[in-house]
C-alpha cells in the first residue's frame, strides 16, 4: 500500500509540532523517520495510524483520502515503544485479540491456527500459555509486532521499536525485523532517534527537525552526502571547524583544507573523526593530544587544535601516540556550510 | 547469609506492629469470642437463630448487598469521571467524595433522615411516586450506601489513572469497538481493584451502626440490623447474647475477607511469575 502525506500540519501546545510534511512511501518499502525528541517523528506516525488527526494536509492510503479515517478502520499495525501488551492476557490471547473484537467472525480453530502461525513467525512456539510479565522484553516486543501482523495490516507502524531494549538484543531484533519485512512485504514505517537503527534497517530514512523534513533518500544518500550541518551532526560524530571561504577554498587555522562550492565568507566544516588523518610532522592543522580513548575496533584521540577546538580524530589499533604529544591533522573528507547553514 | 536491611528498625517496627495488632485487634475479638463461648452451645445456637436475629441478618445481608451492588456502578462512574474528564468543580467533586468518612455517621444519618423523610426535600418527591424511604429497608440501603462510597472511588481511581493509555490505543488500532474495549480490556484491568473497593464498603455497610438506627425505624423483624440487635441485647445487660450475635458477624466478616482475597489473587495471576 502505497501512502502519501501531503503537507501535513500538526500543531499543539507543546513542543512535537508538525509544520507542513509532504513525504512518499512506496508499496513494500520499509521507510525509518529519524530525528532527535521533539522533531515530530511520532507524532507523524500517529498521524498514519489515525490515533492523532492532522489539523491541515492530506494523508492517502493507495488514492483512498484516509485523512479522517479513524485508527480502528484504518487497517494499520501499530507497535507501541513500551509494548501497550494487555497484561491480563496470555500472549496467546494477546494475539488474537484483533481476530476476536473483529466484525469478521472467524472460528475458534481458525483463530488457533492463525495465532500459531505468528507465533512460528515471530520465533515464540509454545510461548502461548504464558502472561507478558513471565517473558523478557525483547519476546514481548516481538508478541506486540505479532499482535499487530495477527489483523493483516496494509501497513506496519513501529514507534521506536527497540528504544526500551539493551544493545544486543536491539542488533538482533533489527536484523530479525529486516527478514519478516523481506518475507511479507509489507508497506512499514519506524520511527526511531538512533541513526545507526535507521541506516542499518531502512531502505530510505527520513530525517526530521523541529517538525520538518531536514533531508530525505537512501542510507547511503544520506551518509555521503548530507544536506545541511545538522544532518552532518545528526548521522554521526563529526568535528566541527570554523574557517573562511573564498574563492571555492576553504582556509582552517591558516592552513588551507578543502574546496567546496559555498559563497565567499565564514564557513563551517565538518569532518568525522575517521576522516582525519594523524601524523607526528608534515602537513596540516597543528594540534596537541589530550587524551586517547581505547576501543575495541580502534583508537580515538582527543586533541586541541591551537586556537582551542576540541577535536576528535579515529586511528588504527596499532598507532603508538600518548597525550601531551604534539603533530598535525590532515582532512581526507570534509562537508562545508556557509556559516549559519 | 542473613539479608542486608536498607534501614535498621526491623526489630521496633515489628514489635510495634505485633503489640498494636494484639492489644487493639486480637485482645477485643479474643474478649468476644470469650464472652460468647461462656454460653453452651445450646443455648448459643438458640441465641443466634432466634426468628428475631434470623430477620436482622436477612435485612442486614439484603442491604449491604444492594448498597454495594449501588456503589459499584456509581463509585465505578464517579471514578471514571473525576480521573478521565477535565471538567469544572472536578476538584471539588473529588475531595466531596471523603466527606462520608469525615463525617460522624449519626449525622450523616440524620441528614439523610431529614432529606428523605416525606416531608424532606427528596423524600416528598419520591412521596409522590409512592416510594418511602425512611423508616423501611430502602434506608438501610440509603445509608450504607452513602458511608460505603468512598471505598470503592478512593480504591479505583489510582488504578484508573495508572492505566496506559497505549493498552486502549492498541486495541483501537486492533479493529475493538469502545465497548470490547471497556469490557475486555479495562474492565478485567480494573477488577482486582473493584474486588478490594467491594469487599471494604461491603464490610463497612454489614457494620454501619450510626447512619442507620436514624433513618431505618428500627421495627423487630423489619428494619432492625444486626448491630442494633446486639446493641439492644448489651442495654439489657445480656453480655453473652450481645456477644453470640457480634461473633456471627465477626465470622461472616472474616469469610467475607477469605472469599475475596481469594478472588483478588485469582484476577491478579497474570502478575505472577
Amino acid at each position: 500500500m502505497k501512502i502519501t502525506l501531503d503537507n501535513v500540519v500538526k500543531t499543539f501546545d507543546t513542543f512535537r509540532a508538525v509544520h507542513g510534511v509532504s513525504l512518499e512511501i512506496e508499496s513494500g518499502e520499509l521507510l525509518a523517520l529519524l530525528g532527535p525528541s521533539g522533531s515530530g517523528k511520532t507524532t507523524i506516525l500517529r498521524m498514519v495510524a489515525g490515533l492523532e488527526f492532522p489539523d491541515s494536509g492530506r494523508i492517502l492510503f493507495g488514492d483512498v483520502d484516509a485523512t479522517d479515517i479513524p485508527v480502528r478502520e484504518r487497517g494499520v499495525g501499530f507497535v507501541f515503544q513500551h509494548y501497550a501488551l494487555f497484561p491480563h492476557m496470555t500472549v496467546a490471547e494477546n494475539i488474537a485479540f484483533g481476530m476476536k473484537v473483529s466484525k469478521v467472525r472467524r472460528s475458534r480453530a481458525e483463530i488457533d491456527a492463525r495465532v500459531n502461525q505468528l507465533l512460528q513467525l515471530v520465533k515464540l512456539p509454545g510461548l502461548g500459555n504464558r502472561f507478558p510479565s513471565q517473558i523478557s522484553g525483547g519476546q514481548r516486543q516481538r508478541v506486540a509486532l505479532a499482535r499487530a501482523l495477527a489483523v493483516d495490516p496494509k501497513v506496519l507502524l513501529l514507534d521506536e521499536p527497540f528504544g526500551a531494549l539493551d544493545a544486543n538484543v536491539r542488533r538482533d531484533l533489527r536484523r530479525w525485523l529486516r527478514e519478516i519485512h523481506q518475507e511479507l512485504g509489507i508497506t512499514t514505517i519506524f520511527v526511531t532517534h538512533d541513526q545507526e537503527e535507521a541506516l542499518d534497517l531502512a531502505d530510505r530514512v527520513v530525517i526530521l527537525d523541529q517538525g520538518k523534513i531536514a533531508q530525505m533518500g537512501t542510507p547511503r544518500d544520506v551518509c555521503r552526502n548530507p544536506n545541511s550541518a545538522f544532518v552532518t551532526r545528526f548521522l554521526g560524530d563529526a568535528n566541527r571547524f570554523s574557517g573562511v571561504s573564498s574563492n571555492g577554498r576553504v582556509t582552517v587555522a591558516g592552513v588551507e583544507v578543502a574546496t567546496a562550492a559555498i559563497p565567499d565568507g565564514p564557513a563551517e566544516m565538518y569532518v568525522r573523526p575517521t576522516d582525519l588523518i594523524w601524523s607526528r610532522e608534515g602537513q596540516g592543522v597543528p594540534v596537541r593530544i589530550t587524551r586517547v580513548l581505547d576501543r575495541a575496533d580502534g583508537r580515538r584521540i582527543l586533541a586541541e587544535t591551537e586556537d582551542g577546538t576540541h577535536i576528535e580524530i579515529d586511528a588504527d589499533v596499532d598507532l603508538d601516540v600518548e597525550a601531551g604529544q604534539r603533530g598535525f591533522v590532515q582532512v581526507k573528507r570534509a562537508n562545508v556550510y556557509g556559516a549559519g547553514a | 547469609m542473613r539479608q542486608r536491611r536498607i534501614l535498621p528498625g526491623f526489630g521496633l517496627s515489628m514489635g510495634i506492629t505485633l503489640c498494636y495488632v494484639a492489644v487493639i485487634v486480637a485482645l477485643p475479638i479474643g474478649a468476644l469470642v470469650f464472652k460468647a463461648a461462656s454460653l453452651g452451645p445450646e443455648d448459643y445456637w438458640r441465641i443466634v437463630t432466634s426468628a428475631r436475629a434470623l430477620a436482622s441478618y436477612r435485612v442486614t445481608v439484603l442491604s449491604a448487598a444492594a448498597a454495594t451492588a449501588f456503589n459499584l456502578v456509581f463509585g465505578l462512574a464517579l471514578a471514571w469521571a473525576l480521573v478521565r474528564y477535565q471538567f469544572p468543580g472536578r476538584r471539588l467533586i473529588d475531595a466531596m467524595v471523603d466527606l462520608p468518612f469525615a463525617l460522624p455517621t449519626a449525622v450523616a444519618g440524620i441528614a439523610l433522615t431529614t432529606v428523605f423523610a416525606s416531608n424532606g426535600w427528596f423524600g416528598s418527591f419520591l412521596a409522590s411516586m409512592n416510594i418511602k424511604v425512611v423508616y423501611t429497608p430502602l434506608g438501610i440501603m440509603v445509608a450504607m450506601a452513602f458511608t460505603s462510597l468512598p471505598f470503592i472511588v478512593r480504591t479505583v481511581q489510582p488504578v484508573l489513572e495508572d492505566l496506559d493509555p497505549a493498552l486502549e490505543e492498541a486495541a483501537q488500532s486492533l479493529g475493538s469497538s469502545d465497548l470490547n474495549i471497556f469490557r475486555r480490556v479495562i474492565l478485567p484491568l480494573l477488577t482486582p481493584a473493584l474486588l478490594a473497593g467491594t469487599s471494604l464498603a461491603f464490610a463497612r455497610s454489614l457494620g454501619e451502626f450510626g447512619a442507620i438506627i436514624f433513618i431505618a425505624g428500627n421495627q423487630p423483624m423489619e428494619t432492625e440490623i444486626t448491630a442494633l440487635l446486639a446493641f439492644i441485647r448489651l442495654e439489657e445487660y445480656d453480655y453473652p447474647a450481645a456477644a453470640a450475635i457480634a461473633s456471627v458477624m465477626l465470622f461472616a466478616a472474616f469469610v467475607m475477607l477469605a472469599v475475596t482475597n481469594y478472588l483478588q489473587a485469582r484476577a491478579l495471576r497474570y502478575t505472577a511469575r
